[in-house]
């Protein structure tokens, strides 16, 4: 079983050359293959969270080259929830996928599980130039996932994708020359370490890598000045990829979250939260400007697009605050932001689909099919993303703000998380409103299909089961915070006794 | 030496940020190969600059650093990849857009 860790990398690359391998055969083939992956994805990755929320950090030297010296995957509890998180948002999306989007364009499954496996492995990997290889496995798999199907608008939106995360490849490039120049090591753990004892003028070089990976990290995340790509890419994506894509921003946040807790963290002597006094102002920014650029949206993906950005806004704020529970409330919020958005992706094509050449666009026309089905999805994933009670977003908002007590100066983030809800709410039900209240002519009499529907039906009821069990959720959120607010223990986990080890 | 090579990758950053500023496509791959260039050479001096020593521990006194050419190398071969892609998507986006402006319209000249 200790073999178990390097699956979720190993399985979606076979499944992904075997499908390349397939490209001339059938597409049901190709369809069944894929989602048999896909499934059984899903309970590794659960089985793996479970092993990860134990604790201590489980650790997997690949080719047996111990570390620090070779490349570890590591398994704790944060890594554990992102790689379930992102198998069972994969499979709804990949199930939505086989009812038509994916034959608009060769190798789409594919692509779909080289994504997959780039996010599993940036996910596991404990070793930080790995991780950038990781990265651009999922970063290319997700330029040819953006582009598929094709139109100008998507190739406009890929065109500036591209240019900017290869931009930001560099850039990360340039800060781990730096962290190897000056601590001399790419093992996140020894890293960390190194970074303990670093003073004078190597702290200064090291101060300077972290905030350059911050660019990049922020990039990738949709933090303040680096958001400008997302509402067009994501808007412009087939809805399956959007879906998928809800989980990207989520990279950048566990990038964060990571190298900032574990490296950059309270123990980092000279460096300890290094990145903090940025973080902080910029993601409340973000999180005003995401509610403000909902409310200017034209279609309903790009509003939801827009709420991306909010929820990473709302996200980095709480990492920010670098407590433990406010990092128990992020990776609780984390998890429901991410379905809810991939639920409204999803909610947002099943209206497009009824409503001819008007698409998803915000002005009146023919009301879409199924009102009452679609609209009732539609008003579940609202209230989620937009934080009513009963449910998940409402839960996620409260510990948050719980965390952030305003005597402690959490009264800004208050003020904002409230005004951002209200924007999207405002934008919400606008959109709402025009697209399910005003219908101009009657319902086109091409059949809605059913599959679609059932399986846009997973996402809500993920949702609804968050918040039916919000407690264990969140007292999950707790173990891992707990880990990762306790970096000594992976450290001791990856390099062995953390004592006499001088870099 | 180190000097030479501090200003070589300099002005290839500054040469690559420049054409990168640049609103067409063709001078924005341009910059973005030449950033590519800057960034190798940057990780490469990374385990600072040996001259004439083998990466081997115990065959000489001060051996070079084997891990920043391992690390130079993987980067050199995404770096090849994502350029050959961007070029394709320039074309695409040339064709469908009409325009070599990477806003996909802009005055044509």
């Amino acid at each position: 079983m200790e073999h178990l860790i390097i699956l979720p990398v190993l399985l979606p690359l076979f499944t992904g050359v075997a499908l390349l391998l397939l490209a001339r055969g059938s597409r049901s083939l190709r369809r069944w293959v894929s989602v048999l992956a896909a499934t059984v994805l899903v309970p590794i990755t659960l089985a793996l969270l479970l092993q990860g929320l134990e604790g201590p950090a489980r650790v997997y030297a690949l080719g047996g080259w111990s570390p620090p010296f070779g490349i570890v995957l590591v398994l704790d509890g944060l890594a554990g929830v992102m790689l379930a998180l992102t198998a069972v948002l994969a499979l709804p999306a990949l199930l939505y996928a086989c009812r038509g989007d994916d034959a608009r364009g060769p190798n789409f499954h594919a692509l779909f599980q080289f994504q997959l496996m780039g996010l599993n492995g940036a996910f596991l990997t404990g070793d930080i130039f790995n991780l950038f290889v990781f990265f651009e496995v999922l970063l290319i798999a997700s330029y040819g996932l953006l582009l598929h199907g094709g139109g100008s608008r998507r190739t406009r939106a890929g065109l500036h994708y591209v240019v900017l995360n290869l931009v930001g490849s560099s850039l990360f490039l340039l800060a781990l020359g730096l962290l190897y120049g000056t601590a001399g090591t790419l093992n996140m753990a020894d890293l960390a370490l190194a970074v303990r004892e670093a003073s004078g003028d190597e702290a200064v070089l090291l101060r300077a890598a972290a905030l350059v990976l911050l660019v990049v990290f922020g990039l990738k995340a949709a933090l303040l000045p680096l958001y400008f790509w997302l509402p067009a890419a994501y808007s412009a994506a087939s809805a399956p990829v959007a879906a998928l894509f809800a989980v990207m921003t989520k990279v950048g946040v566990y990038a964060i979250l990571r190298v900032y807790s574990l490296i950059f963290g309270a123990q980092a002597g000279e460096l300890a939260h290094v990145a903090i006094p940025w973080l902080w102002p910029v993601a409340l920014a973000t999180l005003l400007l995401g509610g403000l650029g909902a409310l200017t949206a034209l279609r309903l993906s790009a509003t939801v697009a827009w709420l991306v950005i909010m929820s990473v806004g709302t996200l980095l704020a709480g990492v920010s605050l670098a407590t433990a529970a406010a990092t128990a409330a992020v990776i609780y919020y984390l998890v429901h932001s991410t379905l809810a958005v991939a639920a409204l992706f999803l909610i947002a094509d099943l209206v497009a689909h009824g409503r001819g050449d008007k698409g998803d666009r915000l002005t009146a026309g023919s009301p879409p099919h199924h009102r009452m089905m679609v609209g009732g999805l539609y008003l579940l994933g609202a209230m989620a993303l937009v934080g009513l009670p009963p449910l998940s977003g409402f839960v996620g908002k409260v510990a948050l703000m719980q965390a952030a007590p305003p005597a402690a100066g959490g009264g800004a983030f208050w003020v904002l998380l409230l005004l951002g809800g209200f924007f999207a709410l405002i934008a919400l039900s606008r959109a709402g409103s025009t697209l399910f209240w005003r219908p101009q002519h009657q319902p086109s009499n091409e059949p809605m299909d059913p599959l679609r529907l059932g399986v846009t039906l997973i996402l809500p009821a993920l949702m609804v089961a968050l918040s039916a069990w919000a407690d264990t959720v969140l007292r999950a959120g707790e173990r891992v915070a707990a880990q990762l607010h306790a970096p000594d223990r992976y450290i001791e986990a990856v390099l062995g006794s953390a004592e006499g080890r001088t870099k | 030496m180190e000097l030479l090579l501090a200003v070589m990758i300099g002005t290839l950053t500054a040469t690559g940020v420049y054409l990168l500023l640049r609103a067409r496509t063709f001078p924005v791959v341009m910059g973005l190969t030449l950033l590519g260039y800057a960034v190798n050479l940057f990780l490469f001096v990374s385990g600072r600059l040996v001259v004439g020593e083998p990466p081997v521990i115990g065959a000489s006194e001060n051996p070079s650093d084997p891990l920043p050419q391992a690390l130079v190398l993987t980067a050199i071969v995404i770096g090849f990849g994502m350029i050959a892609f961007v070029v394709v998507l320039a074309l695409r986006a040339r064709g469908e857009l009409h325009s070599d402006h990477v806003d996909g319209h802009g005055e044509d000249h």
